[in-house]
């Protein structure tokens, strides 16, 4: 076992931990980033759309500003988000988007003159400024007013996160990769670092730090089907919760995403539904008209999740080896179009499917997609219920996204929010200073040590890691997945307890030595099932719909008593999570109103009540 | 037309004073689209749940899954097994560290390529948060987008001669990274700072020119030309190096 010591502990080293770093070593302190993977294979990496912000450069951005970003932001979140903190996200995107560009992104840039572009299956021209020639460029996305997601061609996620790399390789932050963090260490009142499995020889060490980060990213992966990258399990949400202190946000807000394709879940782009590609069912009939009529296909991502769902729930879904799916069907687009306009998905299509959508249809269902909720903290990045601890990026619940995110404002997040929480935390190391209690931090991995000691031997039980997990995805699937109701909330939370016990009862089939990653599952799998029986307790609870948290028995959104956020914490020893509310935002520059899609009753707040529940 | 896939697979485990280095058979049924990340995590599911390999993305976006799939280096992820035999043999990547089974150590060798490389813009200038962001033609930019497209999965260096040779080789990625930096009109560093870094054996005057890096690339960069074009302009620096009125 060795100790490492540091200013400033990052776990995870994806986009918004290492924005976090470099803020703090760029001030002189001394900062080790954590990650599962090294640090640029983070799922970052894999965001190939781009990200937004407000800068007005290209024709169809014109007019842009960070106010109307805002007003995108929070129609989005359906008024879930915190006011003033999509606000500080909106007024820094641009500059955010400047700095990356001095520090080396290849960004895509206006070209003048004429150009034409495709929307709803039709074709329509445009016209770039000379002016403005040369500055970032900007492309469409769902939910936005204007043209305001910056990208790199297909790659905006890849080039971002191996320019921030280089940027953090220029200033000397160290990243441990191949690490694991299974418990973070306080004294109830601070928090002093973390235990972590090292991933190429399964030992222990332990990292003492002033200053913890946790931007772990999101926790697709407790769900079966998810376009996130398979070590997307929830670690940092995991340790936070395990504290029994620090609580996570709205965990009940899960995005799904209608077109995963079938098998292994990776997303095709919106994009094919934009420019014309249609659904189909079993029987090759077209059925989004049938549900909706005006838009069919080009309804928002949640509501056509829904219809996707509730087809195949009808028997109408095609059965595979792999489970039941749709089709979308681009055929029609015509070879030149999808070499061109679609080339990623001519690519998926061809490399992980073996197919060509000039002729064949595509398998598709929808597929989680982004996890809205995570460590709650405050506008500053400092977590709930321990000092010396923050959060950023996927993994935290700062809050701008409330129950929906807008696809383009998570990438941008991590940088904006990476930016003004990595200040935050030089302020506080100036400050602060702590001890770290030796008997703490061997205690604390003495723990850890002894969890591996009974899975290896199987004195806990011997259930098999594998039979665990996929009890949890199917309590999951059936209880909190697009579709929710009161009676199945009810079964699923009731089935995760179960599992939970059971997951406390794993005994390794292998012999757990060195990297072994039955073990590795082992130690994670618990948590696992507590953040889903934090997102099934908390949508069971929440009895309204509210972006992408829909209730088949709830289906108005509810401001009068529901304009609020969920707050999760586990006490040690509990078979469920204890939740508490807190109101929506505190600043309320928009007050609830309609989103002007997906459509819904709302239940609105009494006039005394808007100020805050 | 289901066949019956029987996967070789090398096993070793370092870690583990009990383990040698042999190969294991593993028999799966092929399914439909199915792929090695598929195939791969059913074996562990279903065999052995000790086995290691690394997955990320399982998109052929983040470069984790490089390993020797019958005997050429590839992405196991993109790697469809209705396009292999029913033998099919999978080996970890050679050069880089074993942690065990098919699981390399890739990120310590890329991340000593990037502090070697100087991997960043070298500018004095300050970033001015008020200011307009500097322009680029579009066009320039991606042609550098076209050289920042590696995923860093090693297949180049594991398929290098030269980097089989002297481990401390800087392969056709680490040159291709000098490369992009050297189009990228923000880095202010010169032809004569290239030199310093690449022209040498460890550098651009060790490659050989064999190509194998190019042809096992599963981005397709054009490693070729790039590896051609700093050939040509280091041996030009060099040259001017022995005339001492040019040296700086
Ligand atoms: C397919 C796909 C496409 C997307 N496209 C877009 C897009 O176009 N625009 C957009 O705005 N958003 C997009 N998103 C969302 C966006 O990519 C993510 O929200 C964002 O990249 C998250 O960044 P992050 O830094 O928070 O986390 P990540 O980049 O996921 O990094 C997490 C880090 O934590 C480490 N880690 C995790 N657990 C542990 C642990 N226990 N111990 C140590 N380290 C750990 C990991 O190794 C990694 O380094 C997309 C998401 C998906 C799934
Ligand atoms: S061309 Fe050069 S870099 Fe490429 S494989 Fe041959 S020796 Fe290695
Ligand atoms: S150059 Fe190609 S083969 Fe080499 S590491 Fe990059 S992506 Fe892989
Ligand atoms: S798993 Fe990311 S490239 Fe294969």
């Amino acid at each position: 076992m060795q100790t490492f010591q540091t200013d400033l502990l990052c776990i995870g080293a994806g986009l918004a931990g290492e924005r976090v770093a470099i803020e703090a070593a760029a001030a002189g302190f001394d900062v080790t980033c954590l990650s599962l993977v090294p640090a640029r294979r983070s799922h970052s990496s894999a965001a190939q759309g781009g990200m937004q912000a407000a800068l007005g450069n290209c024709a169809m951005g014109e007019g842009d500003s960070p106010d109307v970003h805002f007003e995108d932001t929070v129609k989005g979140s359906d008024w879930g988000c915190d006011q003033e903190v999509a606000r500080l996200f909106c007024d820094n995107a641009p500059i955010a988007m400047r700095q990356l560009a001095a520090w080396g992104v290849p960004w895509n840039r206006v070209v003048p003159g004429k150009s034409t572009y495709f929307k709803g299956g039709k074709l329509f021209e445009k016209e770039e400024l000379q002016e403005k020639e040369g500055l970032i460029t900007a492309r469409a996305f769902g939910g936005t007013a204007k043209w305001r997601t910056c990208y790199t061609s297909d790659g905006t996620g890849h080039t971002v996160l191996y320019t921030m790399d280089n940027r953090a390789v220029q200033l000397g932050v160290a990243v441990h990769d191949k690490v694991e963090a299974l418990s973070l260490i306080h004294d109830g009142k601070n928090c002093l670092g973390a235990v972590v499995r090292c991933l190429k020889t399964g030992e222990l060490h332990t990292y003492l730090a002033r200053v913890t980060l946790i931007a772990t990213g999101g926790f697709g992966r407790i769900y079966r089907e998810s376009t996130n990258a398979v070590i997307n399990d929830g670690g940092g949400l995991i340790i936070a919760l395990d504290t029994g202190l620090v609580p996570l946000g709205n965990m009940e807000a899960v995005q799904f995403h209608p077109t995963g394709i079938v098998p292994t879940d990776i997303l095709v782009t919106e994009g094919c539904r934009g420019d014309g590609g249609t659904l189909l069912d079993k029987n090759g009939h077209r059925f989004m008209p049938d549900y909706e009529p005006d838009k069919a296909e080009l309804a928002s991502r949640d509501v056509v999740s829904r219809w996707m769902t509730h087809h195949m729930r009808q028997g109408l879904g095609v059965s595979s080896p792999y489970g039941d799916h749709l089709w979308l069907d681009i055929r029609h687009l015509g070879c030149q179009h999808l070499a061109t306009k679609l080339r990623e998905v001519d690519e998926i299509c061809k490399n992980f499917l073996g197919i060509d959508p000039a002729v064949d249809l595509i398998p598709v269902r929808p597929t989680q997609h982004y996890s809205m909720g995570g460590v709650r903290t405050d506008k500053d990045g400092l977590a709930y219920g321990l000092k010396g601890l923050f959060a950023a990026g996927e993994a935290a619940c700062w809050d701008m996204h409330g129950f929906n995110r807008l696809g383009g404002n998570s990438l941008a997040e991590t940088v904006v929010a990476g930016m003004i929480i990595g200040a935050k935390v030089v302020t506080y190391l100036q400050n602060h200073h702590v001890s770290f209690p030796t008997s703490l931090v061997r205690d604390a991995t003495a723990a850890q040590q002894d969890r591996i000691r009974l899975l290896v031997s199987g004195k806990s039980g011997r259930e098999n890691v594998f039979a665990v997990r996929n009890a949890m995805y199917d309590a999951l699937m059936h209880g909190a997945g697009i579709f929710r109701n009161g009676k199945d909330l009810e079964a699923c939370v009731q089935t995760l307890q179960e599992v939970h016990a059971r997951s406390e009862k794993i005994g390794l089939r292998s012999n757990g030595r060195g990297a072994n990653p039955e073990l590795a599952l082992a130690l994670r799998l618990p948590g696992m099932v507590r953040l889903a029986l934090c997102v099934a307790q908390g949508a069971l609870q929440r009895t309204e719909s509210r972006g992408s948290h829909a209730r088949e028995d709830h289906p108005e959104r509810n401001d009068r008593d529901w304009l609020v956020r969920t707050l999760a914490t586990w006490q040690p020893g509990e078979s469920l999570p204890s939740l508490t509310f807190e109101p929506a935002s505190t600043v309320w520059s928009i007050p609830p109103g309609e989103r002007g899609y997906g459509g819904g009753k709302i239940i609105s707040a009494e006039p005394e009540e808007k100020s805050g529940i | 037309m289901a066949r019956n896939l029987t996967f070789s697979i090398f096993r070793y485990n370092p870690q583990d004073p009990t383990s040698t280095p042999h190969t294991d058979t593993f028999i799966l049924d092929e399914t439909n689209h199915m792929t090695l990340f598929i195939a791969l995590n059913r074996i562990r599911e279903e065999q052995d749940p000790g086995l290691q390999f690394d997955f990320c993305c399982r998109a052929g976006i983040c470069g984790a899954c490089a390993m020797v799939v019958n005997g050429r280096p590839g992405l196991a992820c993109h790697t469809k097994t209705k396009d292999l035999p029913e033998n099919i043999t999978l080996m970890p990547l050679p050069f880089f560290t074993l942690v065990g089974d098919l699981s390399v150590d890739t990120g310590t060798w890329f991340r000593n390529m990037a502090q070697r490389v100087r991997s960043w813009v070298h500018t004095d200038k300050e970033f001015n948060p008020r200011a307009l962001e500097e322009r680029m033609d579009n066009a320039l930019a991606e042609e550098i987008y076209e050289l920042e497209r590696c995923i860093e999965c090693g297949c180049c260096v594991a398929a290098c001669g030269t980097a089989i040779m002297r481990p401390d080789f800087l392969g056709a990625a680490g040159l291709n990274r000098l490369a992009r930096f050297a189009l990228d009109p923000r880095d202010k560093r010169t032809e004569q700072d290239h030199f310093e870094i690449v022209g040498n054996d460890q550098g651009i005057f060790g490659c050989m020119g064999l190509l194998a890096c190019e042809d096992v690339c599963p981005k397709h960069l054009p490693l070729q030309d790039q590896l051609g074009m700093l050939r040509w302009k280091m041996g030009w620096a060099g040259i001017m190096n022995l005339l001492p009125w040019k040296r700086k």
